[in-house]
């Protein structure tokens, strides 16, 4: 019996109802004649506390209320990749055929077109006894994606008592009918009466607060690999990790963020812009078909999905999009894909949370968060994960998670940012400093780190060079001392300094312009492939080695700063193109020559 | 209550009257035993003496409503003041007409003019854009200002504030964007839209003068709310003036500049507004929702797919103190797409406009330039630029340290490369309109004085076509 009650406040984005004694908590509602979306979040007696989805404006006490009898789930089957969803799965481009340039209210569509007919090749037969998880088939969904169709995670199993043969169905068509087994014949939660069970279709529904199953977790020691050599080279990501990307407006948050969608080696990017601009979202829509992913050679709009609750659509729907999101990508996870969110900007989730909670009249705690927040971060954030998904055939897949902290005023130590840090294992810190002089991306290499650098150096050893992390190790050296040497330059002066110390503020210099500064709007700088960033990392370190052997020799300074090579060095990101590693050999052979050149004697690498 | 039935009645006519006032308080008052009023909703606050205050419902239920008076609530009384909810939410009337008026700040004529004839009437709070529909702006805007159009590219639908401090000359930048940003090379209609925040008589005066003198002034709209105007007025000003640009622009497909200043005096009044509800205060005492009420405000700005009009936003706001991580300059710039910064050093030292250009940007700059808009080296030459410059501010501390004898060679050329940077692409006089041919070749004249070698982010290739400098 679904609850049928009336509004007695409102206020804002928060709605009071009563006679909702049949509601239940995070239960789907239908507020007032404009049908907005709602979702329960309190209950006091028969009062509900009801946070609303759409604008509020106009609404009146005395209207009613209808409970759905179902929490806020979202819609899983094909099509879903290339959609932009609202915070609540509704499709923005359906909305606009409703109601226009902007964004009307109380619009209900399906979020995917359940008329459009997919080619469907099933995998099992009659007879055969599945479980929740257990795929049955396949459609084709982009030219990317293949899309398994699972027994949802809350289906009984059972027997397959017919299955359709292999053509082209719409989402509404029954795939595939199962008989319950009798019980203690299924793993899953038998209803034990033996009889059938909910027809297979191609989609299923799941409430997007409660993670997917899965049957097992992996340590993530795969590097995602993004194409960005700060990130990959210094702080890398595993896949079905978790990262986090903090730092002031202008500090390139979004412009990182989107680098990582467009060049993560993942299958399926699930692109969440909570709260942000709208413009941002409107540039992936208009940039990303028009992208090759570089690994395939297809559109990057067809393993995208977007997520957007701008800044100014209403806030509560703000809250949901995060978890909207990531139920999306358990599911992919779920068919064995690799899957990278990227949510933009979870502060803004923050203050969603503490909007509401301030209209809840609740405790707060620092600077008006809810208590809760830590405890929220820590729950999503850790729905990332390298899984074995449930059922037959065995999958692997993982969800990476990576969230944007927008600190007020830059601060690290505000809430948000602080109960980040303790639930992710990437760090990545902005910083404003180099971002106004320019170095982008201005990911500050002392503040930042990664958790998974051991477990990824094995595989950057074994796929690309056994000395990888030797000479990592190396460059980070260089980029330390220089830290410590600013500090007497800053006191000083740079001629204060032997030539020795000299050679290092000139080579890290080096680094920082020819290897962790990155044009994400140059063509060829934009995406570097592992094979020239190992390149361009051994040259530079080989530089420094050379320029000391070179000081030790009698070569001066100046010498090694007048060397042409250091141009070109600097320049290779952008003038050298991924595969054309024979360039990069003869930039190796050219400075070779030089340093032969200054000191007359050749030295050993 | 059988005044229920009469309140219906009432309604169906337009307005329900009520005169049990609970409560005066602040911008506030409590209206007791409503029956039928809607969130968001106008309400006609009526004194003992018949005069007429405007406001909204902030919350409505349990038969209570807070209204917000955006006119203040002195002079009003707990008896004989009544309460009419108009039934609808606050409305801008809006037609061709309204071009060469002066209204004020919540909307009505302010020049002595009756009443323009409205064409549509317009909820002034707008409705969030589809990001679907919107058109990714990329037409470069040319102000004329050097620094803007070199290096803090505008771009049509961009929304570009200017964060200042107090006695800077905003002001006088703004208004040259104003009057020199016309759109060049197209027919297309273009119109300011100016809103005075409580800034004084002599800044709005400055501005009106100004577009008077260019001409601008009959394609312009000015709303004016000024220092002794009401505070809470300000909460309504920046959206009348929107919802008229937004007419503007996509209903009449004009490219509608809008200039808001000054932002900080309306989170002022939105803070008013919030302790004066005794709401759990998030930074610095403003309101914890601070950041979406100020979206609301800067995301209407864009252009949409199929539509001929633009609004482009340059709010102005002050900054406290001149710190740029106080709150209402800090959630801003999460908002809009860049910031123009202005540095009290280079204001000291004389220069107009005094543009910090390290802590200003424009995100989307790097879609309005370049081959086919400004030209192909744009990007590149204007990055190398920042550079230089960047490196200049750190030798100039140097020197401050050891001395000018202490430096090298290449630090006393990037010193140079400081000096002629503020002295010859900087500075410009408030009526000197550059085009971006201009403002180029002064970019690389700066750049120039470097050796070839020490200009790394510009391709050989232009390097080869533009480098002026004999190394």
């Amino acid at each position: 019996m679904a609850a049928q009650g009336r509004i007695v406040w409102v206020s804002g984005p928060a709605v009071k109802a009563d006679g909702m004694s049949d509601a239940k908590m995070y239960e789907t509602v239908v507020v007032g004649e404009a049908k907005l979306v709602g979702e329960v979040i309190r209950l006091t007696g028969d009062v509900a506390f009801i946070q609303v989805y759409e604008s509020t404006s106009g609404l009146k006490p005395g209207e009613p209320v209808v409970g759905t009898g179902n929490p806020l789930s979202v819609l899983l089957g094909p099509g879903i990749i290339g959609q932009l969803y609202d915070g609540i799965q509704r499709p923005l481009r359906e909305l606009s055929k409703a109601s226009g340039s902007f964004i009307g209210r109380g619009i209900t569509t399906t979020p995917v077109d359940m008329a459009k007919k997919y080619h469907f090749v099933p995998s099992v037969s009659v007879g055969d006894e599945v479980a929740a998880g257990n795929v049955i088939g396949t459609v084709q969904e982009t030219d990317l994606i293949d899309h398994s169709i699972m027994v949802p995670p809350d289906h009984p199993g059972g027997k397959i008592a017919s299955v359709v043969p292999e053509g082209d169905y719409d989402l509404e068509a029954e795939l595939a009918t199962v008989e319950s087994a009798a019980a203690g014949g299924s793993s899953g939660d038998s209803d034990s009466d033996g009889s059938s069970a909910e027809p297979l279709k191609m989609y299923h529904r799941w409430p997007v607060r409660k993670p997917r199953p899965y049957k097992d977790r992996y340590d993530p020691t795969v590097p995602l690999l993004t194409g960005q050599r700060v990130i990959d080279t210094f702080f890398p990501i595993a896949k079905g990790g978790t990262g986090s990307i903090p730092g002031a407006f202008g500090t390139g948050k979004t412009v990182t963020l989107h680098q990582i969608a467009k060049w993560a080696d993942s299958q399926v990017v699930v692109y969440i812009g909570c709260g942000e601009r709208g413009n941002e979202m409107t540039e992936v829509l208009v940039e990303f078909p028009h992208l090759t992913d570089p690994r395939s050679g297809k559109p990057l709009m067809d393993r995208t999905v977007l997520v957007a609750n701008t800044s100014n659509m209403p806030v509560a729907a703000r809250e949901a999009s995060i978890y909207t999101g990531v139920t999306i990508a358990e599911y992919y996870r779920d068919m064995g894909k690799d899957v990278v969110l990227v949510a933009d900007s979870t502060s803004r989730w923050a203050e969603a949370l503490r909007e509401m909670s301030g209209r809840l009249e609740e405790m707060p705690a620092e600077e008006g968060y809810p208590s809760y927040l830590a405890s929220r971060l820590a729950e999503f954030y850790e729905r990332a994960g390298r899984v074995r998904a449930a059922g037959s055939p065995d999958r692997d897949g993982s969800v990476t998670l990576v969230g944007a902290v927008s600190p007020s005023g830059g601060d690290f130590t505000e809430p948000v940012t602080t109960h980040t840090m303790r639930f992710i294992k990437t760090f990545w810190a902005l910083d404003a400093k180099l971002a106004y002089s320019r170095h982008y991306p201005s990911i500050n290499w002392m503040n930042s780190y990664s958790g998974y650098l051991a477990d990824i150096a094995k595989w950057w050893g074994q796929n690309v060079s056994e000395d990888w992390l030797d000479l990592r190790s190396d460059a980070y050296g260089i980029l330390q001392r220089e830290d410590t040497l600013k500090e007497i330059v800053r006191l000083l002066g740079p001629e204060a300094l032997p030539d020795e110390e000299k050679l290092i503020l000139e080579v890290a210099r080096m680094i920082k312009i020819g290897l962790l500064q990155q044009n994400s709007f140059d063509d060829v700088d934009t995406y570097c492939s592992p094979d020239k960033q190992y390149r361009l990392l051994k040259m530079l370190v080989e530089f420094y080695k050379r320029g000391q052997t070179a000081l030790k020799e009698g070569a001066g300074l100046a010498d090694i700063r007048a060397m042409p090579i250091i141009g070109s060095l600097l320049k290779a990101r952008m003038e050298i193109k991924d595969e054309e590693t024979q360039k990069l050999d003869q930039l190796g052979a050219q400075m070779a020559e030089q340093f032969q050149g200054i000191t007359g004697v050749k030295v050993a690498s | 209550m059988s005044g229920s039935d009469e309140a219906a009645a009432a309604a169906s006519k337009g307005g329900v009257q009520y005169s049990k006032i609970a409560e005066i308080k602040g911008p506030l008052v409590i209206v007791d035993d409503v029956e039928n009023a809607a969130f968001d909703e106008l309400v006609e606050v009526e004194t003992s003496d018949g005069e007429k205050r405007l406001g909204k419902v902030l919350e409505v239920g349990n038969g209570k409503a807070i209204v917000q008076v955006f006119e203040g609530t002195t002079g009003l009384s707990v008896s004989g003041t009544n309460a009419k909810f108009v039934g609808k939410v606050m409305e801008m009337p809006v037609s061709r007409e309204v071009l060469g008026r002066v209204f004020d700040g919540l909307g009505r004529p302010k020049d002595g003019l009756p009443d323009p004839i409205a064409d549509r009437f317009i909820d002034i709070n707008g409705e969030p854009m589809n990001p679907e529909q919107r058109e990714y702006p990329k037409d470069f805007i040319q102000t004329g200002v050097s620094v803007i159009d070199g290096m803090i590219t505008l771009v049509r639908g961009q929304k570009l504030p200017i964060f200042s401090g107090s006695g800077m000359s905003h002001n006088l930048l703004a208004a040259q964007i104003a009057r020199q940003a016309a759109v060049i090379g197209t027919d297309d209609e273009f119109a300011v839209v100016f809103a005075a925040i409580g800034v004084q008589y002599s800044e709005a005066e400055y501005f009106k003068r100004s577009l008077e003198e260019s001409g601008a002034l009959k394609r312009s709209v000015l709303f004016l709310n000024l220092a002794d105007d009401p505070a809470i007025e300000r909460i309504i000003t920046p959206r009348v003036a929107l919802t008229v640009a937004e007419y503007l622009a996509f209903d009449l497909g004009m490219h509608v500049l809008v200039i808001l200043t000054d932002m900080t005096n309306y989170a002022e009044a939105l803070r008013e507004i919030s302790a004066a509800r005794e709401e759990v205060p998030g930074r610095k005492g403003y309101p914890g929702y601070l950041y979406t009420d100020l979206s609301t405000i800067y995301e209407r700005a864009g252009k949409l797919v199929g539509k001929k009009g633009s609004v482009t936003q340059v709010p102005i706001l002050s900054m406290p103190s001149d710190d740029i991580t106080h709150p209402i300059p800090d959630l801003t710039g999460y908002i809009t797409e860049g910031q123009i910064v202005l540095g009290r050093d280079l204001f000291r030292q004389g220069v107009y406009p005094p543009v910090n250009i390290l802590m200003s940007l424009s995100r989307l700059m790097k879609d309005g330039i370049g081959e086919g808009s400004t030209r192909e080296d744009h990007g590149e030459i204007s990055n190398q630029n920042y550079d230089a410059y960047s490196r200049a501010q750190e030798v100039r501390a140097l020197a401050g340290i050891v001395g000018k004898a202490g430096l090298t060679e290449i630090d006393l050329k990037y010193m140079g490369v400081g000096d002629t940077f503020e002295k010859e692409f900087l500075s410009q006089s408030i009526d000197e309109n550059r085009n971006v041919d201009e403002t180029l070749s002064i970019l690389w004249k700066v750049v120039s004085q470097l050796p070839k070698n020490e200009l790394t982010k510009v391709k050989d290739k232009y390097m080869d076509q533009y480098y002026q400098g004999t190394d």
